[in-house]
């Protein structure tokens, strides 16, 4: 357009004169992950920008906007704090504790042994019980964290990945034991195995069997759990690991389009489970390009469904995301510092259009959440809700010719490293390379490096700090009698079972693990009989293997 | 004339945060020590048959699951038994201060934590 080619020359009339008439200040001018950032931008910046194709309303495609036609104006996000610790008795008081102050919706920190399939007395476990999350061996484990709390009417999410179908049976089973059906069930388990093997690292199976186990929860819940959102793909482990958001963006869309290509491969209609598919994003502290990030998540899988997939359903081509604040951002020096940073991080989800939110205690980089910097956490999002306005319409940033380049930039940026993954021969093959794993590496040392000489200033970490500083917050203290009222526990479950039903339930999901039925009603069945997690993994282990990584630094 | 340092860096235990292991790796590798990283979900009887088979000055541990009194206490004690106590212990991760000062009594030469520049691990990994 003729306007905005007048633009850039005016533009760089100004950058070589009035601009350049006051110095800079010689810092580098680059987002948290090394993008360089402009003075100024302006209309022709965005030159490509077609309000109606790009933008479009709320509700409407290609919902850059917004999901929903009234965003925050109809409800505000989910305040959806993570928590778990000890034994499942002490964080269901945790769970009260929250609800009690206004918590709007739960989510199940698992400690490592449940994270990784494993029981309480494996040998592996010893010293990690309730360590960085709540032991959970059994159905019996998870009624007691849900006591008091009616399964029909909250939404839990469940961070668990390789054994997400176990977890997500002992949240059913609890359930039915409440009275509550299946269809009344709400939820998302994390379910997300691609991000483990490029980001987290907590697998169990190899690749192929482990997206089986999850196309059978997706056919599973598409027709008993409805509510249910079968998979979280997630980029949060993934930025955590130390990738630039436009590879937090790229390799998350990526592992999405796998699982829809997954499930259709599996003889499923796109549309029959595409709408329960949700997402989990990371958000740093670069304000601008996290909300750019969510915008373009939105336009490129509502694109890349509708056009590559062929979906035909609204809900299919919808991405509805949950947000955690960066615990990397955070500090152990000067702790308190982090209440700021989630303030900010907390606030660029709302900006880019989260449903539910999770933001960090200051404490998370010493230990786990202390009840006090648990509350002030939650807090901080209802100041934001209810006191600043953020929420009073919808995408406000919008036509800001710097949130557009910046959109439209991570967009382009998103669709570069499809074609990559795409050369490698795909995501499962890219794993198996490396690729992501070393992208990851990189980009981590290089901010590493980036702080160390000063580039990136980190406020009390390399800037701003004293000698004689001492943390001073009250921590929580995990007891060490929890390892062994746990294993009391298992003890129990597995003296009162009926080893009949167990042996009976064992080899139905053995037989369907060596076919092609799905495993699901033969996992509940194991759950109903009381069988525990490490019991029912080892099963599929028999069948299925372990995955083994190569290390690569 | 010094012999070139040769460090062995582990993840014990069942945590898979790595990020922490692989920058510290790569900060000693860069800064010319031998580094052997042994990688995810390493048992302490792994880690300390690969120090002495590695023949390591100083083996790394990473651990934010808040299993390090229990790993760091046991590779200790197995290093040990196996007739290497002159292998130092170092590590990093999420760890509080009372523990750091625990474990730093019962044998553990030094514990950083997060925000630790690397040039200050380098530095004293030379020293040792």
């Amino acid at each position: 357009m003729a306007d905005d080619l007048e633009f850039q020359d005016e533009k760089r009339r100004w950058l070589e004169g009035t601009y350049s008439s006051s110095p800079e200040d010689g810092r580098p001018f680059v987002t948290v992950s090394s993008e360089p950032i402009e003075p100024l931008y302006g209309p022709g910046d965005v030159e490509d920008l077609d309000y109606a194709r790009d933008l479009g309303f709320p509700g409407e495609y290609p919902y850059t906007r917004g999901i929903r036609s009234n965003m925050y104006r109809g409800r505000f996000w989910t305040m959806r704090q993570f928590s778990g610790f000890g034994t499942a008795n002490e964080t269901n008081r945790r769970y009260h504790f929250l609800l009690e102050r206004g918590q709007t919706g739960l989510s199940v920190a698992f400690d490592m042994p449940t994270i990784m399939g494993r029981d309480s007395d494996d040998p592996m476990s010893e010293g990690e019980v309730g360590r960085c999350g709540v032991a959970i061996d059994s159905v019996v484990d998870m009624q007691a964290l849900f006591d008091g709390i009616p399964l029909g009417d909250i939404t839990t999410s469940m961070t668990t990945n390789a054994p997400a179908s176990i977890l997500l049976s002992f949240y059913l089973v609890a359930g039915e034991r409440q009275g509550v059906p299946f269809e009344a069930i709400g939820g998302t388990i994390q379910n997300d195995i691609l991000k483990e093997y490029i980001a987290q690292k907590s697998w169990i199976f190899p690749p192929r069997p482990s997206l089986r186990i999850i196309t059978d929860v997706m056919k599973f819940c598409a027709a008993e759990v409805p509510r249910w959102n079968t998979i979280s793909i997630s980029g949060y482990h993934i930025r955590e690991a130390g990738s630039t958001a436009a590879q937090e963006l790229a390799f998350t869309l990526a592992d999405g389009m796998a699982y829809v290509e997954a499930g259709i491969e599996a003889g499923m209609d796109v549309d029959e489970f595409a709408p329960r598919l949700s997402f989990f994003f990371n958000s740093h502290v670069d304000f601008f390009e996290e909300i750019a990030k969510y915008r373009a998540a939105r336009r490129v899988w509502a694109r890349v469904m509708k056009e590559r997939f062929g979906a035909t359903k609204e809900d299919s081509l919808l991405l509805r995301f949950h947000t955690q604040t960066a615990g990397c951002s955070l500090t152990a020096q000067q702790p308190e510092n982090n209440i700021v940073r989630t303030a900010y991080e907390g606030l660029a989800a709302v900006l880019g259009g989260t449903q539910s939110l999770h933001t960090n205690s200051m404490d998370e980089v010493l230990a786990l959440p202390s009840e006090k910097a648990a509350e002030i956490a939650l807090r901080t999002q209802q100041v934001m809700a209810y006191e600043t306005g953020v929420a009073n319409t919808i995408d406000p940033l919008a036509g800001s010719y710097f949130v557009e380049h910046l959109t439209d930039r991570l967009e382009s940026q998103a669709l570069a490293y499809f074609d990559e993954i795409e050369a490698e021969g795909g995501v499962l093959e890219a794993i198996e390379r490396g690729y992501f794993q070393r992208r990851i590496a990189d980009a981590a040392y290089r901010y590493q490096m980036e702080i160390e000489k000063g580039e990136r200033v980190i406020v009390g970490v390399n800037r701003f700090s004293h000698r004689d500083e001492r943390q001073d917050i009250e921590l929580l203290k995990i007891d060490p009698e929890v390892e062994n009222e746990q294993l009391e526990g298992l003890r129990r479950v597995r003296g009162e079972r009926s080893e009949e039903a167990v042996a009976e339930a064992r080899g139905e999901l053995h037989r369907r693990a060596e076919g092609t039925d799905n495993l699901m009603p033969a996992i509940l069945d194991c759950v109903r009989a009381h069988m525990t997690l490490g019991e029912i993994v080892g099963v599929m282990k028999a069948v299925f293997g372990e995955y083994r990584e190569v290390p690569v630094y | 004339m010094k012999r070139t340092k040769r460090v062995l860096i582990a993840k014990p235990g069942l945590d898979g945060h790595d990020r922490g292991a692989k920058v510290v790796a790569r900060a000693l590798r860069d800064a010319g020590m031998e580094v052997i990283y042994l990688g995810l979900h390493q048992t302490a009887d792994q880690i300390v048959r690969a120090a002495i088979d590695e023949d390591v000055d100083v083996v790394g541990l990473s651990i934010l699951s808040g299993a390090h009194m229990t790993l760091f206490p046991r590779v200790l004690e197995l290093m040990k038994e196996c007739g290497a106590p002159d292998i130092k212990l170092i590590g990093g991760g999420i760890i509080p201060e009372d523990d750091i000062a625990e474990l730093e009594r019962a044998g553990v030469t030094k514990l950083f934590t997060p925000g630790t520049p690397t040039s200050d691990i380098v530095a004293f990994v030379e020293a040792l």
